[in-house]
């Protein structure tokens, strides 16, 4: 019963291993997404040049390696710098990146939240309601062209 | 100036500086015959550690940009290596500089021309940027003061580098 038991868990491993190892595998399609080629300045996806080619030949000879995502994108930093990201990465100054969009858009939800406080508190001031913001009334001559009008158009 | 007036003001100037920033950064500066060319440290294609032009300082250096992607390259390597062999020497030197390339293509690059001259690398194109190459092959010709005498944007064959970079050279023999 027990070397069953063994048996039966060993099976299993050998199953889910490759499985799980597959999940891990680097993909050249993913990682064409992911990074830049430095020389044309588009993603590695979209570029056709030598250089892109042999920074492909590159990514593929590291993912035979068995090197993860990870791993690939950081040798890629060691050949080519940061700018190879395409994202850039979340330290040091690059996390400017993330940071100032999102100052930027906490500051304009302000102002604009501000902006329609004080809105709402001129409308709600004095003046309105009693009259005094209403457009003067027409004047003789206009009520009586007015009246004319109309009774042109009385059918 | 009201308190709005010093807000906005300040906004615009907030983004005046990040455009002027954007364009400095970005920009190719390009250097001009007489300008004193970067000298920062870079790493060695071989063998670690790093050197910098700063260290030829006193001497003519024909600075080359190259990739091992490059066909030009590869065109113009063996008249390089043939001007280093002919003029090398303590007061002249070539110096290669393999920009935005793989280190093992560069290196590999570097055997099968079997260049002797030194070699530094340049991986994220930071030096090409602060030369003002717009590409490669991309030669320049920097005097004992450390400043620009001559600049050949794309390749260099044995009849220019004879007719346009020895006559400059101590001695001017071509």
């Amino acid at each position: 019963m027990k070397a069953r038991a063994i048996l039966v868990a060993a099976l299993a491993l050998a199953l889910l291993a490759p499985a799980a190892g597959a999940a891990e595998q680097a993909s050249l399609t993913e990682i064409e997404k992911q990074v830049m080629c430095p020389v044309c300045g588009t993603l590695l996806q979209l570029a056709e040049s030598p250089q892109a080619q042999r920074e492909r030949v590159f990514i593929d000879h590291l993912i035979a390696e068995g090197k993860t995502e990870a791993e690939i994108k950081d040798a890629l930093v060691a050949e080519y710098g940061n700018e190879v990201l395409a994202l850039p990465p979340d330290s040091g100054f690059s996390l400017s990146a993330y940071v100032v969009p999102i100052l930027a858009l906490l500051l304009a939800a302000a102002a604009l939240a501000i902006g329609v406080l004080r809105w709402r508190r001129a409308g709600d001031g004095p003046g309105r309601g009693d009259g005094a913001a209403r457009p003067a009334p027409p004047s003789e001559s206009d009520s009586e062209r007015l009246d004319a009008d109309l009774a042109r158009y009385d059918l | 100036m009201s308190f709005r007036s010093v807000i906005a003001v300040l906004g615009v100037l907030a983004v005046v500086g990040l455009l002027v920033f954007g364009l400095a950064s970005k920009g190719s500066s390009g250097l001009a015959i007489g300008d004193p060319v970067p000298t920062s440290a870079l790493p060695r294609l071989e063998g670690g550690g790093s050197g910098s032009l700063a260290a030829y300082r006193g001497r003519w250096v024909l600075v080359n940009f190259w990739a091992s992607w490059c066909e030009p390259c590869r065109a113009e390597a063996p008249a390089l290596e043939k001007f280093q062999r002919e003029h090398g020497g303590p007061r002249f030197a070539v110096l290669g500089i393999d920009t935005r390339d793989l280190s093992g293509d560069g290196q590999d690059f570097v055997r099968e021309f079997g260049l002797s001259y030194p070699q530094l690398r340049d991986g994220d194109g930071g030096a090409a940027h602060d030369y003002g190459t717009s590409g490669v092959p991309e030669t320049f010709l920097v005097d004992p003061k450390g400043r620009l005498r001559l600049h050949v944007p794309g390749p260099v064959d044995e009849q220019t580098l004879q007719g346009s970079v020895a006559p400059l050279l101590p001695g001017g023999k071509s």
